[in-house]
């Protein structure tokens, strides 16, 4: 377990929370939502929930990759691993998630050939080098991933590779920010959006959100005072009845994103009818898939995939985490059966996940947590 | 995965004109600029990398804070450096 830290510029942060609680009516509540699990990172690494008035929640979304995958995806891909000459290969952060039979990590145990690869590309090259076997990459990630799929899908192409395939499991963060607008039991007052996502996608595509649904969104950086300036610049918005997309991360995400990036996803991949996204369910138009143009790339055509669907363990509570409803130490077998050693839910999985930020800056227990906010109040 | 690594380029492959090599904490790795081809950023500037392809131009100034980020989340982010390190895109 670490430590919250405390950091360089504690001062300044003290300085802009004291901005923001200015801002504050008083008897109002605020709900924002971190869409991106890097943004759950820092604000738990830095404690920064403790600089900002008691009126001040922040809900964590459903921005880490991993964490939405549902179980009998996992459950297909090892499927798909075991068929005969097949190497499968992901990102690190995939080997532990938890399917309905064991991780990948367990297959390989069991002598599934599965291999960590840091790119697509070096999954490419694995199959340049075993002309005789067939090479599937597990494909996984937002739009901050998939054009590097994209690309890849397109340099095997102009290669001839004919041995190497993409199981497609890229989703798309708009429509699942859409679905958390439209669920009943969360009110939410404004976005801090995503930041290496919006580097491809732009500032554009949240407009909706100002316009349909009347919430302020800011792009946000990953400092811990690049976060608390963009509450800052929410709370400014609120405070002067408006809604609309402000760019906090302006140094890094374009206006428009890369259209670079756009054009190759668009080129070689299609938004499935539908997808399903762990804890959320069924999204429509939430996923992507090969094109048929390049159907010859696509593992799920090139291979019979069952379609595994399982259901969530019981007692697994990752769907209302990852919509915000609960804090992760609400989950009953948080800290106790399910760790970072043996999740039992994916949120516990990447250090990007809600549950195992809050496990690895200390706030393991309700007592803790109650502690702090008696300790604010 | 989802980290973005900031990485010095140092120098274009020979006729490989979408490859470079970069800097990545002392770490030199190639790495694919296809997705920047708008805007292609020359030896000494700054990109942000996801999985083995940059993804944006960045500041010096910008980088330094990633690091210093990426640093900051410890285990993660060396898991990361160490896959990259196993890298071998070409
Ligand atoms: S503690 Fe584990 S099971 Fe509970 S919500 Fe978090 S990841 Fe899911």
């Amino acid at each position: 377990m670490r430590f919250v830290d405390e950091f360089r510029d504690a001062d300044k942060a003290h300085a802009l929370a004291a901005k923001i609680t200015a801002l504050c009516e008083p008897g109002r509540q605020y709900k924002f939502m971190e869409v991106c699990g890097g943004h759950t990172h820092t604000i738990y690494k830095h404690g920064l929930e403790d600089y900002l008035p008691e009126s001040i929640t922040l809900v964590h979304g459903p921005g880490c990759p991993v964490c939405v995958i549902p179980m009998g995806r996992v459950d297909d891909a090892i499927h798909l691993a075991s068929q005969p000459d097949v190497i499968m290969t992901s990102f690190g952060d995939m080997m532990r998630v938890p399917g309905g039979d064991g991780s990948f990590f367990d297959a390989k145990a069991r002598g599934t050939d599965i291999r960590m690869v840091y790119s697509p590309l070096d999954s490419l090259k694995i199959a340049k080098n075993n002309p005789d076997k067939r090479v599937v990459f597990m494909a996984i990630g937002f739009e901050t991933t998939a054009p590097s799929t994209a690309m890849t899908l397109l340099r095997a192409q102009a290669a001839g590779l004919t041995n190497f395939s993409i199981f497609a499991n890229h989703v798309t963060i708009i429509p699942a920010i859409k679905a958390i607008l439209d669920s009943p039991d969360l009110r939410l007052d404004g976005f801090i959006g995503p930041g290496h996502v919006s580097t491809v996608i732009g500032c554009r595509p949240y407009e909706f959100i100002a316009r349909d649904y009347g919430k302020p969104v800011v792009v946000a950086g990953f400092e811990p005072l690049d976060i608390l300036q963009s509450i800052y610049m929410l709370m400014i918005q609120m405070s002067e009845g408006r809604s609309e997309i402000e760019n906090q991360y302006s140094r890094v995400v374009p206006w428009d994103g890369n259209m670079v990036a756009l054009k190759v996803i668009n080129e070689t991949m299609e938004l499935r009818p539908y997808f399903e996204w762990r804890g959320l369910g069924f999204i429509s138009h939430s996923a992507l898939s090969v094109r048929e143009k390049y159907a010859s790339f696509d593992a799920e055509l090139l291979f019979d995939v069952p379609g595994v669907r399982v259901a969530d363990p019981k007692a697994c509570q990752c769907g209302e985490v990852l919509k915000g409803v609960l804090k992760p130490w609400e989950c009953k077998v948080f800290g106790t059966a399910c760790t970072p050693e043996t999740p039992i839910g994916t949120c516990m999985v990447s250090p990007e996940g809600a549950c195992a930020a809050y496990y690895n800056y200390g706030r393991m227990n309700r007592n803790r947590v109650m502690e702090t906010e008696v300790s604010r109040a | 995965m989802c980290l973005g690594i900031p990485g010095e380029i140092i120098e274009y492959l020979p006729e490989q004109p979408d490859l470079a090599r970069v800097d990545v904490s002392g770490v030199r790795r190639v790495i694919n600029v296809g997705l920047l081809t708008d805007d292609l950023p020359k030896p000494g500037e700054w990109v942000l990398i996801h999985v083995g392809f940059a993804l944006s131009k960045i500041d010096e100034a910008e980088a330094a804070a990633a690091l210093e980020f990426l640093e900051g989340i410890g285990q993660a982010y060396e898991e990361e450096l160490a896959a990259l390190q196993e890298s071998m895109i070409e």
